[in-house]
């Protein structure tokens, strides 16, 4: 490749003034940095870089296993951890190699676009004198129109032409460089686009359960996981959402092929309108996505105390992976057998329910797993717990899993298990009673904002499209100089006779292993039809050309 | 159909081994004493890259006392020949496998890894029969190439057999055919573009006059010149569809998990992969930077694309998993 190794030393400082020290080194430093081979290494760090982010669990991708990693290797992890081995590609080392790799690409491509620039607006140097030493050269007949008419073929062809005189010089390719700038940008723009997208963006996950009693509005509070960007405001943008209906579709073996969500939607204090969305199809609010995740069952407990009033629990139970969709939750009632007269708590007389829910449980026990996602055979096992659920301890407790330090400090006793199919009811020792009324779905919801991604979009195709000029497309030149009848034929070294002639020569100015052929081509157009008098080329150039 | 296209595949992996027992056949019929007398520069004359002609074109070149060599060589190419041929059998079957496979699952042939395995091998021998109608000068380097298919595709027969199944609703997207298909193309490309990557390296050491054992597998291979083109050019055609690919992974990412990127660990492989053979083609634009290191991070490439193919699907657990084993 003949164009671009490091580009060309300053010309030699003028030896007058020694030059400052400091400056110097700074002066040296950036050429260092900013040389091809900076940025080599550069990229070869950050592929090996990378390996740390796929190889331990990383925080932004699955924060359970952190945890599981903590615990598998105390020793380890909190090491780790100080190093930022668990948020690999926020770390420090991480975007030190990046944040140098662009400065070197910034650093790189300014003065290729300025020079470019001057290239565009350049015209094409003149004919060398000895045409025969370029890699292609021909002699043939001129076309009637002389000069002229060349340089007409080749713009048709278009070639950047100048004639002078006699001469014609022709260049074409400039793409090249502009589809290598275009694509170096792109990458600088692409991570403008990444860096939007971490300070104004925000996201939350939470569950949604089906009906009116569950409608979530869009707040902060409303999140069990959410992360916000550092600009982000408190305010996020106003919608609230209801499930209405989640359509899930299975085969016989287990495996979903169908999600649907269908909700009322009302944004901004609008009127309630209903929307729905799928896994491939989010529903774009303004100024949010919503995404379909994932989707579970809610069972329906009702638990009468023994006082007699009821109170209604549909948490999410989890599901535990299997694909059955066999899932774990914990309905709670903290506030249950309060005393109706005394309006007094009794903090150990809290009821809780360790639950199993198995959407089609089999036919004989032991029923431990679903045998399919779909309700065919709903059934509830459940493990009542009474004494005191330890939620005012400050102690911050999962919703949905029961306190087992409670339960080993005698806090809180078993009282019993027993499995339930929809409609039926247990009755407990003191008289209070728990009915298991059915369920309602859940979804997994993902709601995100993320001003970057249309500039990531747009930097993309300049990417794609940038890189396509960059190695597709070739720079050569085409110089033409036309012998007058009777001057010295350079190639025969005999006279010209009767007609007039013209000498071609080309040049490919980067690797072109097609340029023989095209350079045949090309002068084949130029010769105007009339039989050659001498085509002399490289061997593969005569294929080429008749 | 999925029986049969089970059959077939086993087929393919036969036709690739005797396909390359031709091709070591022609090996070591052309390393033979012989070859070395009928050697003349002739051959160099016409054949840049372009011209066809390896061997029988100097059969004329030399006195008759080479009649006994010149028998070596016509045997050299006829196996050389059946080689070939049998390649083209094995792609043919290898594209019947993956059709029939396609047609009994009802879908796309690439829903978990040894549909994926056996759709980025056919792509590479696909290219491969391809550049050798081009260019038919580098028939030698079939020999590594269907040794690379063999590998893969038994890999896949025995290792990641997977019954048919359906994909998960993620997987029903536009932009997942889009994704999958160029990322399985350029994988192709990737896959064959080692080939003359690593016969590159053994024969620009044998040209500089190393006798050792894996240089000495280079003596009948093309110019390493020509190789080294080759793996440019394979590269050059590839880095573009895989960025595309990877672009069209994200727009899909984005549709189905909400975010274009989360460092999962195939698309940190991905990650991985595409800035090493970045790296390679700024090695091999930089003329200061030795071509033996440009062919290394183009090996090194393929071997990130072939961790993500398999070792990220059999060590990690991602949102990719449904990749399937
Ligand atoms: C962010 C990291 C970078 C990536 C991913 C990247 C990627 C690429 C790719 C894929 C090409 C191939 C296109 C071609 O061959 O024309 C290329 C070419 C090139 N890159 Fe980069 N690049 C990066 C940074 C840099 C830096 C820091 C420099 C300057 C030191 C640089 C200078 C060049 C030059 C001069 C070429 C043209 C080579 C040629 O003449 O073909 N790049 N780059």
């Amino acid at each position: 490749m003949t164009a671009v190794d490091e580009r060309p030393a300053a010309p030699a400082e003028a030896p007058r003034r020694r030059p400052n020290p400091l400056l110097a080194l700074a002066r040296n430093s950036w050429r260092q940095l900013t040389s091809m081979r900076t940025a080599l290494v550069l990229l070869f760090l950050l592929a090996v870089a990378a390996i740390p982010g796929s190889v331990l669990p990383q925080r932004g991708v699955n924060p359970e296993d952190v945890r599981d990693f903590f615990t598998a290797y105390p020793e380890l992890a909190p090491w780790l951890d100080r190093i930022g081995a668990f948020e690999a590609f926020s770390s420090v080392w991480f975007s030190a190699i990046y944040l140098l790799l662009f400065t070197s690409l910034i650093g790189c491509i300014t003065p290729r676009l300025v020079d470019h620039v001057r290239a565009l607006r350049a015209r094409p140097p003149a004919v060398p004198k000895r045409l025969g030493r370029l890699p292609q050269h021909a002699v043939v007949p001129a076309p009637d129109g002389g000069v002229a008419a060349i340089a007409e073929t080749l713009r048709r062809r278009r070639w950047r032409v100048v004639v002078r005189g006699d001469e014609v010089s022709a260049e074409k390719g400039y793409l090249k460089e502009t589809g290598n700038l275009i694509f170096h940008a792109s990458m600088v723009l692409l991570l403008v686009g990444v860096a939007l997208g971490s300070w104004y963006g925000w996201h939350g996950n939470r569950l949604l359960v089906a009906g009116a009693d569950h409608v979530f509005c869009n707040t902060r509070q409303q999140y069990a996981e959410a992360k916000l960007g550092p600009r982000v405001g408190d305010d996020l943008p106003r919608f609230c959402m209801q499930l209405d209906e989640f359509d899930a579709r299975f085969l016989p073996t287990g495996q979903p092929s169908f999600y649907n969500a269908k909700v009322t939607v009302d944004e901004n204090g609008g009127a309630p309108r209903a929307a729905e969305f799928s896994v491939n199809s989010p529903l774009r609010l303004d100024g949010a996505n919503v995404y379909l995740l994932g989707h579970g069952y809610a069972p329906v407990i009702r638990y009468t105390d023994r006082f007699g009033r009821s109170a209604t629990s549909a948490v999410p139970f989890l599901s535990n992976g299997d694909i059955g969709l066999t899932s774990e939750g914990l309905a709670a009632f903290p506030d249950a057998n309060v005393d109706p007269e005394t309006g007094e708590r009794n903090r150990d007389l809290q009821v809780a329910f360790d639950g199993l829910y198995l959407p089609t449980a089999p036919q004989q026990p032991p029923f431990t797993r679903s045998e399919h996602p779909t309700e065919q055979n709903p059934l509830l096992g459940l493990v009542a717990y009474r004494g005191n659920l330890g939620l005012d301890a400050g102690i911050p407790g999962s919703v949905y899993q029961l306190d087992q330090r409670q339960v080993r400090n005698g806090r809180l006793t078993e009282i019993g298990t027993k499995e339930l199919r929809p409609g039926e009811s247990w009755t407990l020792d003191d008289g209070s009673k728990v009915e298991f009324l059915g369920s309602e779905s859940y979804i997994v919801l993902s709601v995100r904002y993320d001003p970057g991604t249309n500039l990531l979009l747009i930097s993309s195709v300049g990417l794609v499209l940038g890189l396509m000029g960059s190695l597709f497309v070739r720079r050569r030149r085409v110089f033409v100089r036309l012998l007058p009848a009777g001057t010295v034929d350079p190639a025969s070294g005999s006279p010209t006779s009767g007609s007039s002639l013209v000498e071609v020569g080309g040049l490919p100015r980067t690797e072109h292993p097609g340029f023989a052929d095209e350079f045949a081509q090309l002068v084949a157009a130029l010769r105007d039809d009339r039989p050659a008098v001498e085509a002399e080329a490289a061997p593969g150039a005569r294929e080429g050309a008749e | 159909m999925s029986v049969l296209s089970d059959q077939v595949v086993s087929f393919t992996a036969l036709v690739y081994l005797l396909a390359m027992i031709s091709h070591a056949v022609e090996y070591a019929l052309g390393n033979s004493r012989a070859r070395a007398v009928a050697a003349p520069a002739r051959e160099l004359v016409g054949a840049a890259v372009g011209a066809g002609a390896v061997a029988v074109a100097e059969r004329d070149a030399t006195a008759p006392a080479v009649s006994g060599a010149e028998r070596t060589a016509r045997r050299a190419e006829l196996a050389g020949r059946i080689g070939v041929g049998l390649t083209a059998l094995g792609a043919a079957l290898h594209l019947v496998g993956l059709v029939t496979r396609g047609l009994a699952a009802d879908r796309m042939p690439w829903g978990n890894m040894y549909e994926f395995v056996l759709t980025v091998s056919f792509i590479g021998v696909a290219a491969w029969l391809v550049v050798l109608v081009k260019v038919p000068s580098l028939r030698r380097l079939g020999l590594f190439l269907t040794l690379v298919m063999v590998l893969l595709v038994a890999t896949a027969e025995l290792v990641l057999y997977t019954p048919i199944v359906p994909l998960v609703p993620a997987l029903n997207s536009y932009w997942f055919i889009v994704h999958v298909s160029t990322i399985v193309f350029a994988s192709g490309l990737f896959l064959l573009g080692v080939v003359p990557a690593a016969a590159y390296l053994m024969r620009a050491g044998y040209e500089q006059g190393k006798r050792s054992f894996p240089y000495t597998l280079a003596k009948r291979l093309p110019e390493a010149a020509s190789l080294e083109r080759l793996t440019f050019v394979l590269h050059a055609f590839s880095f573009p569809i895989f960025t595309f690919a990877v672009i069209a992974g994200a727009i899909w990412a984005e549709a189905a998990w909400g975010r274009p990127w989360g460092w999962d660990p195939k698309e940190t492989w991905a990650f991985i992969s595409w800035v090493v053979y970045a790296g390679y083609l700024h090695a091999r634009a930089t003329p200061s930077v030795k071509r033996n290191v440009a062919a290394w991070l183009a090996i090194l490439g393929f071997l990130t694309v072939l961790m993500n193919l398999f070792g990220v699907n059999i060590f990690f657990e991602g949102l990719h998993s449904y990749g399937g084993l």
